[in-house]
């Protein structure tokens, strides 16, 4: 088992998940089923190969710098869960 | 013939030449909706006002004697990940449950230029997380074909729709196969075009170096003519290719009379059901007879493409949909005590079983430590992979092989084991991986009746050259 209990329950933190118990007896199991499935890439020799950064050639376009219009504060805020006046509200940080 | 039932085409030409009216069409189409789709489910949100508006807008426009657009009337549906501005966008998912987008999709914002009537927001795995579209919060499709089966997925949702006349064509998005396999499967014909071919400006990204969004469609030629209206340079996707839409319906007779079509041999192998490599292997005769030569040859990369595919965009998911935290719009879970515990109970009651599995995976995989064994050695796998396609197009103009291994699925069946379900991928994922253009199209029954697909594969910006292909099928199969 390269996946245990532990493992999942920290990667669960660091993707902002709370899992139940159960959750993390299944993810646990099928996550080690799925990356022993991807050990097989380790059996392919890939010295000297360079890694896909595009898969299309392509420079970075440039755009002239002027000032058109975007989104207002009302719309941007129509989906808010929560709001105060012109900010997003969320609970306490500290 | 029911309006409901006509192509794109003939119905644009019928509505220009006055012989029928946009609001009939669209009127057939929703009673055609309330017919069957109890049985389909193919929609999350039909938006039933605004079509007829916008059918009514351009039976005016004719009226006045204006220019009409190149889908003029055409009643279209649009999956649910794509942005439609002021209609919910859910993308299958609670956490969207009620995301009403302040914006068009470039894509949608060229459907509406080229007068087409959007009917609905179709169903989709979530996220377009998967190959079934049973992964949806928001119930799952059917297959018109076989109410026991899925759809395919993850544009599960457009492929019924079109497949049951409940939209005459549709949007989908394919990051792995999620507009062909569902093609395949519906019995429709579904392009995933060139990586940077169609604007992905307003697209809710799953995995970004692989999205990409596809037409699905009665047929070839409808299918050409939506890529035509959708496809072009937009300045605001950085990924965009420049230069403006093909035209590939204005080429799509043309024939493949001395074009070389490549067998790829790994896509004929073992695993695959005998009436889908039947199928498959009569539509290549069929090219054949309409003129192609053909040639067998190996892309010997194919087995590495699922484990390469299921790090890579699980790992770009995992980074898109961190900013699913319940700020600033979509799902907040309510009466969390602290910003870190709203984002966990947020993301943990937004998320189905299937996003929280590839957020898991791709976060994993990016973790300290793990990223060169994995994310790395992943995409250097996926130039080995785009290698083989090199190779290949220096050998022939365009490559055809099956879109999936076995025709749809039974309901249910693959649910408890997400890697089967993902080795089911193993035939449109190398596309992806590479860029590439591709088309699901009809190619026969298997013995229980349902359709298989044969993809047809081209070299980057090959769309053309896919689509005098998949013409050149439809007339062999018709004769």
């Amino acid at each position: 088992m390269k996946i245990t209990r532990e493992t999942v329950l920290h990667v669960a933190g660091l993707a902002r998940l709370s899992l139940s118990a159960e959750e993390v007896d299944t993810y646990a199991r099928q996550l080690d089923a799925i990356l022993e499935y991807m050990d097989q890439l380790n059996a392919l020799d890939t010295t000297g190969v360079a890694h896909t950064e595009h898969v299309i050639p392509l420079e970075t376009p440039f755009r002239e710098d002027r000032v058109v219009p975007s989104l207002d504060p009302e719309q941007s805020l129509r989906n808010a869960p929560e709001r105060s006046g012109t900010f997003f509200k969320v609970p306490k940080i500290l | 013939m029911t309006l409901h039932g006509l192509t794109a085409l003939a119905a644009r030409d019928r509505i220009a030449r006055g012989e029928i009216t946009a609001s009939d069409l669209l009127e057939s189409v929703l009673g055609r909706i309330r017919e069957v789709e109890d049985r389909v489910g193919a929609y999350i949100t039909i938006t039933e006002d605004l079509a007829r508006a916008q059918a009514a807008a351009v039976d005016a426009a004719r009226r006045r004697g204006e220019t009409l657009g190149p889908l003029a009337g055409v009643p279209v549906a649009v999956k649910d990940i794509i942005c439609t501005q002021g209609v919910r966008t859910t993308c299958g998912s609670r956490i969207l449950g009620n995301f009403e987008p302040p914006f068009d999709a470039t894509v949608v914002e060229r459907l509406r230029r080229a007068g087409a009537v959007i009917i609905g927001k179709t169903n989709m795995d979530e996220f377009a997380m998967g190959s079934s579209t049973e992964h949806s919060a928001f119930g799952r499709t059917r297959n018109p074909h076989d109410p026991d089966r899925i759809p395919g997925g993850s544009s599960g949702g457009s492929a019924a729709a079109v497949a049951a006349e409940e939209a005459l064509a549709a949007l989908g998005t394919d990051t792995g196969g999620s507009v062909r396999q569902p093609a395949s499967h519906c019995g429709v014909v579904g392009l995933k075009p060139t990586y940077g071919r169609v604007s992905r400006y307003g697209v809710v990204a799953y995995a970004s170096s692989l999205d990409q969004v596809g037409p699905l469609a009665r047929d070839a030629a409808d299918c050409a003519l939506l890529l035509g209206v959708i496809a072009g340079h937009d300045p605001r996707d950085s990924t965009s290719i420049p230069g403006p839409a093909p035209d590939c319906l204005g080429a799509i007779e043309e024939g493949v009379s001395g074009l070389t079509i490549g067998i790829p041999r790994e896509y004929f192998g073992e695993g695959i059901d005998d009436d889908v490599r039947r199928a498959v292997r009569e539509g290549i005769a069929g090219l054949q007879a309409a003129g192609a030569k053909v040639l067998e040859l190996s892309l010997p990369h194919t087995p590495y493409a699922v484990a390469a595919y299921y790090i890579i965009a699980p790992a770009e998911a995992s980074s898109n949909l961190a900013r699913y935290d319940g700020v600033k719009y979509g799902y907040r879970a309510p009466g969390a005590a602290s910003l870190l515990d709203m984002y966990r109970r947020t993301r943990s009651e937004g998320f189905g079983a299937e996003v929280k599995r590839r957020i898991m995976l791709g976060t994993y995989v990016l973790s300290s430590g793990y990223y060169d064994a994995y994310y790395r050695k992943a995409q250097t796998v996926r130039t080995l992979v785009r290698r083989d396609f090199d190779e290949a197009f220096a050998r022939c103009d365009a490559l055809v092989s099956p879109v999936a291994p076995t025709a749809a699925f039974r309901l249910g069946e693959m649910l408890d084991d997400p890697l089967q379900m993902y080795l089911s991928d193993i035939f449109t994922i190398p596309v992806n991986l590479a860029g590439l253009p591709a088309l699901s199209i009809p190619c026969g029954k298997s013995a229980e009746g349902l359709p298989i697909g044969m993809q047809i594969l081209g070299p980057p910006l090959g769309e053309e050259m896919i689509f005098r292909a998949a013409r050149a099928w439809e007339k062999v199969k018709a004769a």
